[in-house]
């Protein structure tokens, strides 16, 4: 091999350089989120927990392609309990506290879903209408 | 050699000539090309006696006999759309947003305009919005398919998320019934309506007869608004029994702009 003396120190500079962010903050990703549960203290959602936490998204865009797009705006009923098929009708029902339960994993996560350009969190109604008033 | 380019290209251009010529050749032979372009020149009347789709198809049926001279039951009806779908009030004429408004007689109906209509006519307002085509334009050029025909209902509906904001629909839409939000539209709600989203910059919206009051067993916002009156009729114009087709087999209506063959679901009594 050419040049060993300039190409090692020079690769193993690199790959410092590149997992920089993971070992500066010590190998850990920091705090785990803490979404606030519904204040309303319901127990149940519309499936367990763990598949809420992984599959939610994929949940909330079969909803929307049922309601807007098959017409299929009936209830839902699971475990005797009525859901509408909808994020600000059913899911902001129980998790009234977007800023709390929605950001807490989003911002950490980095991700930034667009649903709130158009969806009006109990917050965003309260601001505005007591803003008139 | 000379020879062999020469044969290949005359090979060429009548192939290509042949592959050109051919659809029109299709079309100037098929018979049903003219029978079907000829039936949508008919008049409304004519449109809606031949029928649509098949299944339900809502409609609404505007007695303006009713509201004539009442322009508040107008401002009423578009008052409880606005609030009701969260819709922005722009005051420019260039970015506001409309669902249903009210437009003056030979602007709604250029067709049927002419000298000495009735005064009433001519002097009052018509409550316009989405026609809910049984042929729609709009459809026909979005290219994400967000907008389309609901199967079950008939209604032209708008899936915002697929929304890209290309405008097509509106250029397509004969109505003027499609707006554009320019802006964010929060800032120009002055109340919000929980049961109902906002838009957001960028995409386009429209009447949807209320799809999600449907679903609900209720009426549109507009109908329930006006509903003593009984200016407006909403109901499924492929039932005979239904109460608008009883009203429509009935009375004289007419559409706008029926000679572009849209189908309108949209009937006026004047």
């Amino acid at each position: 091999m050419f040049n060993k003396r300039i190409v090692i120190p020079g690769l193993l500079i690199f790959v410092l350089f590149v997992t920089f962010p993971f070992w500066y903050n010590g190998l850990s990703a920091g705090p785990m989120p803490k979404p606030e549960l519904p204040p309303g203290g319901e127990k149940e959602c519309v499936a367990p927990a763990s598949e809420m936490r992984a599959k939610h998204m994929k949940l909330l865009n079969e909803w929307r392609d049922a309601a807007l797009r098959e017409g299929k705006r009936d209830m839902i009923n699971v475990n005797g309990v009525d859901y509408r098929r909808s994020l600000q009708l059913a899911c902001m029902e129980c998790h009234s506290n977007k800023e709390k339960f929605c950001d807490e994993c989003h911002v950490y996560v980095d991700v930034t879903p667009k649903c709130w350009n158009c969806h009006i969190t109990p917050a965003d109604i309260e601001a505005k209408n007591k803003e008139t008033h | 050699m000379d020879n062999n380019r020469r044969k290949f290209l005359k090979m060429a251009g009548a192939t290509a000539l042949a592959g050109i010529g051919a659809p029109a050749v299709v079309k100037l032979t098929s018979t049903s090309a003219h029978a079907s372009s000829a039936a949508h020149g008919a008049p409304a009347v004519a449109a809606h006696a031949e029928g649509g789709s098949d299944g339900i198809r809502l409609g609404l049926l505007i007695d303006m006999r009713k509201l004539y001279g009442k322009p508040e039951l107008i401002e009423k009806a578009v008052n409880a759309c606005n609030s009701h779908h969260n819709i922005p009030k722009i005051e420019s004429k260039k970015s506001e947003i409309k669902w249903i408004w009210p437009m003056p007689f030979p602007n709604a109906f250029p067709e049927h305009s002419h000298y000495h209509y009735p005064k009433q006519a001519q002097e009052n307002k018509f409550p316009v919005l989405c026609n809910h085509c049984d042929n729609p334009p709009c459809v026909r050029v979005c290219p994400t398919q967000a907008t389309f025909v609901e199967k079950e209902t008939g209604i032209v509906a708008m899936d915002y998320h697929r929304c890209i904001g290309c405008r097509f629909c509106m250029v397509g839409c004969p109505y003027g019934a499609r707006s554009f939000n320019w802006f964010d539209p929060r800032e120009h709600i002055e109340k919000y309506n929980p049961e109902f989203p906002t838009r957001m910059r960028g995409v386009v919206e429209k009447c949807t007869f209320c799809d999600e009051r449907l679903a609900r067993g209720l009426e549109p916002a507009c109908v329930e608004a006006v509903k003593e009156s009984g200016a407006f009729v909403f109901g499924d114009l492929n039932d005979p029994n239904s109460e608008i087709r009883q009203i429509l087999d009935k009375e004289p209506t007419i559409q706008r702009k029926p000679a572009l063959g849209t189908k309108p679901s949209v009937f006026y009594i004047v």
